[in-house]
């Protein structure tokens, strides 16, 4: 009974190509569509949340604030107001720091063999790899100890080491100068993909103490980047933190304060609010494809079955009974929404992969958007491809015979 | 065999009762070949469909092979044409694109027999219908009329029938066709076939040896050929 099953599917889906390839492409279409368009929603989130993390999170900022000359006030940061003391202060007094890492950052010449480059030079403390969430390709970052003793060491964004040593030569071990000092690059950082003015790829990492005698000269420091435990104790942090810097820069108002403090809420509120709508736009569009492909699908499926009434009627006629009828369309619907879900999926896996590769869209192919799709389609599929095939073989033979 | 007892059969729709069949009455034999004519509205199609096992009487009994047909439910019916009843329509009802061979054989399918024996049976049938051995496996569509009747005809035989029901089975064919179709009915009848013939035209009528004329939906006369 079985065996019969399966060879009048076959036959049957067999018998007319282009029926079946159509009713197929349907599906294929709808599947293929719904998975590409939720890969690359998924994956433009995703990428925009890692460039945000990136960032580092729960990050405050500390920046001097703008320095008055002569009665012209000058560009914010411009001013020289904040010391190792502050960063003691605010070590000591405030709770729930996780780390702290000042800054002092300069623009200097910086050569190795015959190749020379002009970038952002970094002279920070260990903590900074943590707090900006700098993670290294080879080699190191430096130690508290290299830290303290104003070691000559370096490292490297990847746009630099490119720069300077090509792309194939491994810098971890070999020196450069920067501003006629010679360093020792110990370690590359992984490739942030930034670009541009403020690009975190093309910057040089030394110790903190090392910058301010080698190449600032003075101990004053840009700024203050700090990492607090967690989201929900940023505002307090930010208040304790004015409130000692007020207090050891002796500065009654807040209004006369020379230093600025940043919190990264502001900017994580904003991406989370354009993720949130990528997400909303690109679901409401995947949720569209599937409608259409379910329709499209519902369509191939009632006038496939509905032209097929009056071979319906013969099968009863001779004497078929309605149960192998129903199994038989059923087990049609299914074996078209199988085939086409695979095709589908396969082809939503190889779209999204183009995609990628030729336009440099990022993609994320997610399992639920998979069964989603799949599970709308096949369920459209076999629903539409079965019920009217119920109603055809519950009709008497002669009405289904007559059918036109 | 056959036995139709007060046979009723009243189309309602809306409000509008049509009396199709007004109580009919006749038995047949095993091994009769027996033509029932009446012009077009005479409500012949309607007998033929319940004599099919296709529809059931509104009332009255129908007692086909010692079972009475009007009480069984949609599977029984089903397995009583597959069983007792060949049916050969006017409009040959082939399965479009489909081989002749499998024509010949879908009766058999979920019927257990395995299919070496099948196509033995479904081989043999369409010989003694008269097909060309080389148009056996040929596609349904590719076929002339008379070849697709002979097919009809051969599917019809595949589960040895009781009975083998023609409705008009001469209608979309030319007269030289017509001829070939009804002298291959004759000679399955002379093998010992019971033969029902359904019609409109006497010629076709009078291959029976016994004539049923209906009119109005009523047995107008019933007369040995």
């Amino acid at each position: 009974m079985f065996k019969d099953l399966i060879q009048e599917v076959i036959w049957s889906l067999m018998g007319n190509k282009v029926r079946s390839g159509l009713t197929i492409l349907g599906i294929v279409i709808g599947i293929a569509s719904v998975i590409t368009m939720v890969g690359i929603g998924q994956g433009s989130k995703k990428s925009i949340e890692t460039q945000i993390e990136s960032i580092g999170s729960n990050l405050i900022m500390i920046m001097p604030g703008s320095q008055s000359v002569g009665g012209v006030r000058q560009s914010s940061g411009s001013a020289q107001t904040l010391t190792e003391e502050d960063v003691s202060a605010i070590k000591d007094k405030v709770d729930n720091i996780k780390a702290i890492a000042p800054s002092v950052t300069g623009n200097y010449q910086i050569t190795a063999k015959n190749n020379n480059t002009r970038t952002q030079v970094i002279g920070t403390t260990d903590d900074y790899a943590m707090v900006k969430n700098v993670t290294l390709d080879s080699g190191l970052f430096f130690s508290e100890n290299q830290v303290r003793s104003s070691a000559k060491v370096a490292v490297i964004g990847p746009d630099t080491s490119e720069s300077l040593f090509g792309t194939e030569a491994n810098p971890v071990g070999q020196t450069i100068r920067i501003n006629n000092v010679i360093f020792q690059v110990i370690g590359v950082t992984t490739a942030k993909g930034g670009s541009g003015f403020n690009n975190q790829d093309d910057v040089v990492y030394v110790p903190m103490k090392t910058s301010q005698n080698y190449l600032a000269g003075n101990d004053y420091i840009s700024n203050i980047n700090i990492t607090v435990e967690t989201q929900d104790a940023m505002t307090q942090a930010q208040e304790d933190i004015q409130a000692v810097l007020l207090e050891t820069h002796k500065i009654a108002s807040t209004d006369d304060a020379d230093f600025r403090i940043m919190n990264q809420n502001e900017i994580i509120s904003t991406a989370s609010s354009i993720t949130g709508t990528i997400t909303i736009l690109l679901s409401s569009i995947a949720g569209i494809s599937l409608l259409v492909g379910g329709i499209g699908i519902m369509n191939m499926m009632l006038t496939t079955v509905t032209e097929r009434t009056r071979e319906i009627g013969l099968r009863k006629a001779v004497g078929v009974r309605k149960f192998y009828i129903n199994m038989q369309f059923l087990a049609e619907a299914i074996t078209l929404t199988f085939i086409g879900g695979v095709t589908g999926v396969i082809l939503g896996f190889v779209a999204s992969y183009l995609l990628t590769v030729f336009f440099s869209l990022s993609s994320s192919i997610s399992l639920s958007s998979v069964l989603l799709s799949f599970g709308v389609s096949a369920a459209v599929g076999i629903i539409f491809g079965f019920y009217p095939a119920r109603r055809a073989a519950n009709l008497s033979p002669i009405e289904a015979l007559r059918y036109e | 065999m056959i036995e139709c007892k007060n046979i009723q059969k009243i189309y309602v729709n809306g409000d509008v009762e049509t009396k199709a069949l007004k109580g009919i009455s006749f038995k047949i034999d095993k091994g009769e070949f027996v033509s029932i004519i009446g012009p077009s509205g005479s409500g012949k199609s309607t007998l033929m469909h319940i004599l099919g096992a296709l529809d059931s009487p509104t009332d009255g009994t129908y007692f086909l092979d010692g079972a009475e047909v009007s009480k069984l439910d949609d599977d029984e019916l089903s397995d009583l044409r597959r069983n007792k009843i060949g049916f050969v329509f006017q409009s040959f009802n082939l399965l479009p694109r489909t081989s002749v061979m499998r024509n010949v054989m879908m009766p058999l399918i979920y019927s257990g027999i395995d299919r070496t024996k099948r196509e033995e049976k479904a081989r043999e049938c369409l010989r003694y219908a008269g097909m060309d051995e080389d148009k056996f496996y040929n596609l349904s569509n590719q076929l002339s009329g008379g070849q697709m009747q002979r097919v009809a005809i051969a599917r019809a035989l595949i589960n040895d029938p009781a009975i083998i029901l023609a409705d008009e089975p001469t209608g979309n064919l030319d007269t030289k066709t017509s001829h070939l179709v009804m002298n291959a009915l004759k000679e399955l009848n002379d093998k010992g076939h019971t033969v029902v013939l359904i019609t409109h035209e006497m010629e076709v009528a009078q291959y029976a040896n016994r004539i049923i004329t209906i009119r109005d939906g009523e047995i107008e006369s019933d007369k040995i050929n």
